[in-house]
């Protein structure tokens, strides 16, 4: 037992030592939670419009200005040629073209039926369908004004009308960051955990000081404990920080509590320790180690629905998303958070994240061996 | 009495493809100083390996102190100091706190042994505070002899330590190994450096994972001994075609400035020799007769054991 406490005295004194380490912890997450969260925005805005006007009516005027009034769309174009305005959608200066026909105003009033067309740039597809979307409901709405100004005694003859209030729970004001900094942290502690003890491993194997210590009496539950609580408590060190940030950059604070934030992390931790363990089974060299940790960053990510929800995915990407143990603490964190779920409500995820721990620490031990061959 | 035991050990690399070690058998006796001598890839970190428990053999079987290499690992580890072939301390680490970190992880103090490390300790004393990584290469080894020493080791396993440090320093270290064995340590110590073997009461030659010859050096050289000439002359590449197209002759390789030649009919044969080289017509010949060194009876060995294999 002693050994041990010499081991994490040693470990520490390295970690304190090291400026690469101490900037990935602190500066990390400060960087990360105030980048991401400002660069990968999903809310779309400032689409750029051109209106190909061939009526220049009264009518066709009301409905540009009802687009641009609407905040959505900026008036890239107002012309008369839908010809020139492709031009402008090859520069990238035009996201959507909406086509105000000849007689759009006669037809209106005389057949009570009018046509418009909309052409939208789907380069980029989110903004190409939020954008004919976004338009297809303002003109809607351009349409119902106009027929009541049409029908001539409203209160006589009235009109069935569907009104739609709504209401969105637990994210009122549509905030992305309210959805992503949680997310960001969840992806902060896993680098942290994961990636930091699978470097530190590999680094002793580089230099050789494992083959020092693997003749030494020291027992191999005793090296790596060494080597895991360090990375435990940085990892806690790391998400408090973040949470820090979180608070003071974006004013975010869990609607639930922070003790339920900390047991999760903590457990969680464990787990992701277990696979940074596995990592520098495999790798050699820290080299290896680094493009291993790249991999597997990647898949975590892009499986861990943090920027895309698991739901959409396809039913063969959403079961693996049931074995990539940052879902369930991405989840988990948002649902503390944004949510304010305690403890009992996650118990599922808390199952799944010991049985991570479990499983990763014994794959990674069982690969681990004191001596070779 | 055998401090280390070797039986019959065989290792192979590679599921068997790479033969590291084939039978290899020797004892080394308490209290000895015993060189493992041969050029890289002999297999002598192998050795290293497979006697601090870091390998396990495929064959045969060894003991340290007593203890068996395979199933007393434990047991071993507690009383051997190892000092591998690569500098493998922690960099970041001053190096006072190595040495105390090594001196923790065996349960004792720096204190209480002391007396083992304090005569190469006082020359790394100035400088404990000093990071082990941006120590120079001569002091990285006394500071890696100090941690392998810290507990008191029974047994001391030093893998190639003068590989890469300048002559001064390589003498040093041998005078601090002559040191430690009077403080009755045994240790067994390799290296690629044939003129250290002279440093050792017992050295085993060693190449491609056989052991070619055990004893010491003297009985070695005089096992050995034959006639030797060194032969020197201007046109050196086209002398040792002359000499290797003599029907008399056994080997003949460059050592340093010289060429060493070696006759079928030993002494009998000089006359003839001598003549046939002059009939060559070389520029400067000069010829004397040579007792070989540990280099010839080491190169002599080696060609031996091709035309066994």
């Amino acid at each position: 037992m002693n050994n041990l406490l010499f081991l994490l005295q040693k470990e520490f004194k390295q970690i304190f030592r090291d400026p690469a380490i101490l900037r990935l912890i602190f500066l990390m997450p400060i960087i990360q939670l105030i980048l991401i969260p400002l660069a990968a925005d999903y809310e779309i805005k400032q689409i750029d419009i051109s209106v190909v006007d061939h009526d220049h009516s009264s009518y066709s005027r009301r409905l540009t200005n009802k687009l641009v009034a609407s905040g959505y769309f900026q008036l890239a174009e107002y012309n008369n040629s839908y010809q020139k305005s492709m031009e402008t959608v090859g520069e990238g200066d035009t996201d959507i073209i909406l086509t105000i026909p000849q007689n759009f105003e006669k037809d209106l009033i005389k057949e009570s039926a009018a046509k418009v067309h909309i052409a939208a740039d789907a380069v980029n597809g989110v903004r190409a369908g939020l954008g004919t979307a976004y338009a297809g409901q303002i003109i809607a709405e351009f349409n119902r004004e106009v027929r009541e100004e049409w029908v001539q005694f409203p209160r006589m003859n009235p009109l069935p009308l569907i009104e739609i209030t709504s209401a969105n729970w637990y994210n009122p004001h549509f905030s992305y960051y309210l959805f992503m900094v949680p997310g960001i942290l969840a992806i902060l502690v896993t680098m942290v955990g994961a990636f930091l003890t699978a470097l530190n491993i590999v680094a002793e194997k580089e230099v050789g000081t494992i083959e020092q210590l693997n003749v030494t009496p020291i027992k191999k539950y005793q090296f790596i404990l060494g080597k895991l609580i360090p990375f435990w408590v940085l990892g806690l060190v790391s998400i408090t920080l973040g949470m820090l940030v979180a608070w003071v950059i974006f004013g975010i604070i869990p609607v639930g509590s922070y003790f339920t934030v900390y047991v999760f992390s903590a457990v969680y931790l464990l787990g992701v320790l277990g696979i940074g363990l596995l990592v520098s089974t495999f790798a050699e060299t820290q080299q290896q180690a680094t493009l291993f940790a790249f991999f597997f960053m990647m898949v975590f990510i892009l499986l861990g629905g943090l920027y895309t929800p698991v739901e959409s995915m396809p039913e063969w990407a959403q079961w693996l998303t049931k074995v990539n143990p940052p879902t369930y603490f991405i989840k988990v964190i948002r649902a503390v958070y944004i949510k304010g779920s305690n403890f009992s409500d996650l118990l599922p995820e808390f199952y799944a994240m010991i049985a991570f721990a479990f499983g990763f620490n014994f794959l990674a031990v069982r690969n681990y061996r004191k001596r070779s061959a | 009495m055998a401090e280390v035991k070797v039986r019959n050990i065989s290792k192979t690399y590679e599921k068997g493809t790479v033969q590291a070690l084939k039978n290899i058998e020797f004892e080394v006796a308490s209290g000895e100083l015993f060189g493992l001598i041969g050029p890289d890839g002999a297999g002598k970190t192998t050795l290293f390996r497979l006697l601090t428990t870091l390998l396990v053999p495929d064959e045969g079987s060894a003991t340290v102190a007593g203890f068996d290499i395979v199933t007393d690992l434990w047991d071993i580890r507690k009383i051997v100091g190892y000092m591998p072939g690569r500098f493998s301390l922690y960099q970041d680490l001053s190096v006072e706190e190595n040495l105390n970190f090594f001196a923790t992880v065996f349960n004792t103090t720096v204190a209480e042994n002391y007396h083992l490390i304090k005569d190469i300790y006082v020359q790394l004393e100035p400088f404990k505070h000093r990071l082990a990584g941006k120590l120079s290469g001569g002091m990285k080894q006394k500071l890696a002899l100090c941690c392998a020493l810290v507990h008191e080791p029974k047994v001391l396993f030093l893998d190639e330590p003068t590989t890469g440090v300048d002559p001064v320093s390589r003498k040093e270290f041998w005078d601090m190994l002559d040191l430690l064995k009077k403080k009755g340590i045994t240790i067994v110590v390799s290296t690629p450096y044939m003129d250290e073997a002279s440093r050792c009461d017992r050295i085993a030659l060693i190449q491609k994972g056989e052991i070619l010859e055990i004893d010491t050096l003297p009985a070695i050289l005089e096992k050995h001994e034959r006639p030797l000439f060194a032969i020197r002359a201007k046109d050196r590449y086209r002398l040792i075609q002359e000499v290797r197209a003599y029907e008399e002759t056994v080997s003949c390789y460059a050592f340093g400035e010289e060429n060493h030649v070696v006759l079928k009919n030993d002494l009998e044969g000089e006359t003839e020799f001598k003549a046939y080289l002059k009939d060559k017509g070389f520029e400067g010949l000069s010829f004397s007769r040579i007792a070989p060194n540990i280099e010839d009876v080491f190169i002599k060995l080696m060609l031996e054991q091709e035309t066994h294999a």
